[in-house]
């Protein structure tokens, strides 16, 4: 995505509204809006320039905390209102922000479309395993057999892999992030929104509310005699999954094959980037097919002194 | 005798080119300045299933179908007697018994039929060798053992030999036919004129072919009229709007529309996109409207069923767009996809949970198809609401004459519009002005005094009622929306006055929406004010019903027709006076319910008890308009139609 710095420099606080927020104390969705607000800042994007798309939940909220320009969609229908406004203004910086429910489950068939058609955004998934907004049901990130303490039975459905489907579905930036570490969360982040194409960062989270499994010290490792955390860096064990030469197909499968390996480890589980690649994006194909469109954006087009008699002369 | 009236048939199974015959004759006779009304029946099937277009050609205006046909071409033999002789039950009895008295048939004389077995001594039946001229018209350029790969050439061949019969000038139809095949593919232009020719003098030799019963003249005056079909005339309009972003998922008879604009995206700088679903395509539409552009969609029912979460969310976020053209077709469910039916008003008014304001606008012919649909973006824009134009299949489909300048250019109005730099306050004057949403709502802190506010604010609550629109990336118009209740400022709320306000905000819209529409846009009363049956209609009926109306005229009946068009907000004052001064009244539709019937009583407390309904899947005929009407109006109870089985 290319990006307009302003003249003046903006601060953290220039993306901040001044909403009250009602999420609960210690919630996972602070750590992710502190990412990416520290991701827009160090991209210095203008906030009018800015629109953040939102499905439905906790995570929903958040574009009503973020100064720019915010659409608080429907559950799971984020991507696809998100691509509409990315089409129809091709000037601004596009994001799109849900839950794992709402992008994983109700969403899944526009995550599939969305990651078919590659156009330029960076989608952040909250992804805290429950469906935090209606009390703690299992989302389909849950694996079988898993029981939260808001959950009167075990889950007998298995959790997706978010990664893999992202990967299957023609995604061009795949990472995963912690959102309790906001700093690598934002290094991430910025990364996904300078990505040309759709970038998803799949961010594991905490609901200290309704998730006693998956909790802060879970995560930390506190209940492993050695006290190590259940997360590593990709980057730090010599992974790389960025793909240095797009027209090489047997580069490309080798990557997307050891993304989907990596997604697969359980413990402890790889954070950073799991595959990157530059391909044409869907705004490319665009462009090329009617050209006009490359020369601004379809909202300052002018449509309305169209002739239409041409069409109705053939209609003789 | 009859003087240029005809009606042609020409049958066969799907993917045998009965379209491009039936509309290059179209075409012969309206570039002769004759009127045509021509129609499609099809089946839900790509390849082999039987279909037939009917061309009705006339001096006067023809806005319908008749029962009955001059000259029927069959392809193949099921067009001529029915599927019941490979099927369990039939779906139809072939044409023979829909063609006028002395009328003529001509079939391929391959598919063994014996005319005796018709038993119809009046009609004159021509077997023509269609495989043996197309083979002698390919011999003529050394092609005589490729007769096979022309095979799809026995549609011309059938109008070939048609006109020896109706006497209409054969190069009429050949120019036709060789301005369809141009460039490169000339030379198969010339080959289908050369085997029509052949076809041609094959059924002169035929000593029953002279003084044949139904000819057509060329008319006086070729006059500046083009062919259109309903979808091209939507798309059209949706272009001259100023429409930008159309989105879609293929859905019969809808996608005709999409694909028309699809091709022309290059040159009028329009997006097009197939999306994943119809839910992906309204949301979609939704995003690229509130980013400023106007923005539409097109479906069919099964698709409107997927996209009703989307109308609300439209609706609650004050959109300006998207506007919705909706083909409706045989339901419920899947239905019959490519069958004709008005069966989803209803639908259309109710589509989402909540209360919530849209507009519903039911066009009644091309020219109102035209007007609709650009009328919706300005009404999109400024009223801020989702806007569905309710369409057909027949209205699709229908290929017809109209005057080019009946197409005229309303003005694009795009509403109030925040552009930035003049902005100094907003009229915020709202419900809590006094701060007595303190302690109601979580979100804002209920102190403001929203009338001091200097800054932008999406849904304030202007003076005229509608919250200037701004768009992301305009300076100073910062917002947000949700399809939560919201605050001026576009954060969610559930704070009782503010809901109440916004509710009132919202729904007050329809009421300006109404108030300001041209009231013969809203409701028609076509015929005598003081007639003594009054027809109750809406939609793709319209032109059936005014040449019903011709013919019960001609018989001294007094009817007249209520055209209601305008179905969201409804035009209840307007409607009920007119129904309450009827003698009697009767309503028309297409379908099994009468959701239009409903509609009137429900908004008008007129109670509409003679309904005509047609509910089989095919629009009504003239002539079974006429019949039901004639009947009421002699005091008969109105039943339901079923059309004509031989």
């Amino acid at each position: 995505m290319s990006i307009n710095a302003p003249a003046k420099a903006l601060s953290i606080k220039d993306y901040k509204s001044d909403l009250h927020n009602d999420w609960c104390p210690g919630c996972g969705d602070f750590g992710i809006l502190t990412g990416i607000q520290m991701a827009l800042q160090q991209l210095q994007i203008e906030p009018d320039k800015l629109a953040v798309y939102s499905g439905i939940g906790c995570s929903g909220k958040t574009p009503h905390y973020i100064n720019g320009y915010g659409f608080h969609t429907l559950h799971g229908r984020v991507l696809t209102v998100a691509t509409g406004g990315r089409l129809a203004n091709t000037d601004l910086t596009v994001l799109a922000l849900g839950g794992d429910g709402d992008g994983y489950g109700i969403g899944a068939g526009y995550f599939v479309g969305a990651g078919r058609r590659n156009a330029d955004f960076a989608y952040i998934v909250h992804n805290n395993n429950v469906y935090g907004l209606t009390k703690g049901q299992a989302s389909p990130t849950l694996s079988k057999g898993k029981k939260t303490k808001s959950m009167p039975e075990q889950s007998i459905q298995d959790g997706i892999n978010p990664v893999a489907m992202a990967i299957a579905s023609g995604y061009t930036f795949i990472a995963r992030g912690y959102a309790l570490e906001p700093k690598y969360l934002a290094s991430i982040i910025a990364r996904a929104i300078k990505h040309r194409g759709s970038a998803l960062v799949d961010v594991l989270q905490t609901c200290p509310t309704y998730n006693d499994l998956y909790t802060k010290e879970w995560y930390e490792g506190a209940d492993l005699p050695e006290k190590r955390s259940r997360l590593y860096k990709l980057e730090e064990k010599g992974y790389d999954g960025k793909v240095q030469n797009p027209t090489d197909a047997q580069e490309m499968i080798a990557k997307k094959a050891a993304a989907v390996a990596r997604s697969y480890e359980a413990d402890p589980i790889p954070i950073g980037v799991y595959y990157e690649v530059e391909l044409p994006t869907y705004e490319d194909a665009v462009f090329q097919r009617i050209p006009g469109l490359a020369e601004k954006p379809l909202v300052e087009q002018d449509v309305f002194h169209r002739d239409v008699n041409p069409l109705l002369e053939a209609m003789r | 005798m009859q003087k240029n009236r005809l009606t042609w048939i020409i049958g066969g199974p799907q993917g045998s080119g009965i379209n491009a015959s039936a509309e290059v004759f179209a075409k012969a006779c309206s570039r002769a300045g004759l009127r045509v009304y021509a129609n499609i029946e099809y089946h839900s099937n790509i390849m082999g299933k039987h279909s037939f277009y009917r061309v009705r050609v006339d001096d006067e205006d023809v806005r319908s179908y008749k029962d009955k046909a001059d000259i029927l071409v069959a392809l193949d033999h099921e067009t001529l007697t029915g599927d019941g002789d490979h099927r369990r039950w039939a779906t139809h009895y072939g044409h023979i018994g829909e063609i006028n008295e002395g009328g003529g048939v001509i079939y391929d004389a391959e598919i063994g039929f014996d005319p005796a077995t018709a038993k119809r001594p009046d009609l004159r039946f021509y077997a023509v060798p269609f495989m043996e001229i197309i083979k002698k018209a390919l011999e003529e350029v050394g092609k005589g053992e490729q007769a096979r790969r022309y095979e799809v050439m026995k549609n011309t061949v059938g109008l070939g030999a048609s006109l020896a019969l109706c006497d209409y000038p054969f190069d009429l139809v050949a120019e036709v036919i060789r301005s369809q095949f141009k460039g490169k593919r000339s030379e198969v232009g010339e080959l289908n004129v050369r085997a029509a020719k052949l076809a041609f003098e094959h059924v002169k030799q035929h000593e029953n072919s002279k003084e044949f019963p139904y000819t057509l003249k060329p008319g006086r005056e070729p006059k500046a009229r083009i062919l259109a079909k309903g979808y091209e005339i939507h798309a059209i309009a949706k272009l001259k709007a100023g429409c930008a972003f159309q989105t879609y998922y293929p859905i019969s008879p809808a996608t005709d529309e999409s694909v028309y604009l699809e091709r022309q995206q290059r040159d009028y700088n329009l997006l097009v996109v197939q999306c994943e679903d119809e839910i992906s395509s309204i949301n979609m539409a939704v995003g690229a409207a509130h980013m400023g552009v106007r923005a539409s969609t097109a479906t069919s029912g099964p698709g409107f069923a997927l996209m009703v979460e989307g109308i609300g969310f439209a609706s609650i976020t004050e959109c300006p767009g998207p506007v919705l053209v909706m083909y409706q077709r045989g339901g419920p469910s899947t239905g019959m996809p490519t069958r004709q039916e008005q069966g989803d008003l209803q639908f259309a008014l109710h589509p989402a949970q909540g209360d919530f304001p849209h507009v519903v606008i039911a066009p009644g012919d091309l020219r109102e198809c035209y007007q609709d649909t650009f009328s919706a973006f300005n009404w999109a824009e400024r009223y801020q609401m989702p806007v569905i134009v309710l369409s057909d299949k027949k209205l699709a489909s229908v290929y017809t004459t109209i005057d080019k300048l009946e197409l005229r250019w309303p003005e694009i109005d795009r509403g109030a519009v925040f552009t930035g730099s003049e902005w100094t306050a907003v009229d915020a004057k709202g419900p809590n002005d006094s701060g007595s949403q303190a302690g109601h709502n979580g979100n804002g802190n209920g102190k403001m005094d929203l009338a001091s506010v200097k800054e932008y604010l999406r849904y304030a609550f202007a003076k005229d009622g509608i919250s200037p629109r701004s768009r992301p990336g305009v300076k100073g118009g910062r917002h947000w929306i949700t399809s939560d209740e919201h605050d001026p400022d576009g954060h969610i709320t559930e704070g009782v006055e503010m809901r109440v306000a916004m509710m009132n905000k919202r729904m007050n819209k329809l009421k300006l929406l109404q108030k300001a529409m041209p009231e013969e846009q809203q409701y028609f009363l076509h015929g005598p004010k003081d007639a003594d049956l009054t027809v109750l209609a809406w939609g793709s009926t319209k032109g059936t019903i005014l040449d019903a109306l011709r013919d019960l005229e001609a018989q001294g009946k007094k009817v007249n027709f209520l055209q209601c068009r305008l179905m969201r907000p409804f035009p209840a004052e307007a409607v009920g006076a007119i129904l309450r001064s009827a003698k009697r009244i009767v309503s028309i539709e297409e379908n099994y319910t009468g959701q239009l019937a409903q509609l009137v009583q429900e908004q008008t407390g007129v109670m509409i008890d003679q309904r005509i309904n047609k509910f089989d899947g095919r629009p009504f005929s003239e002539d079974e308009v006429v019949n039901a009407l004639a009947k009421v109006y002699d005091g008969a109870k109105a039943e339901p139609v079923v059309t004509h089985v031989h």
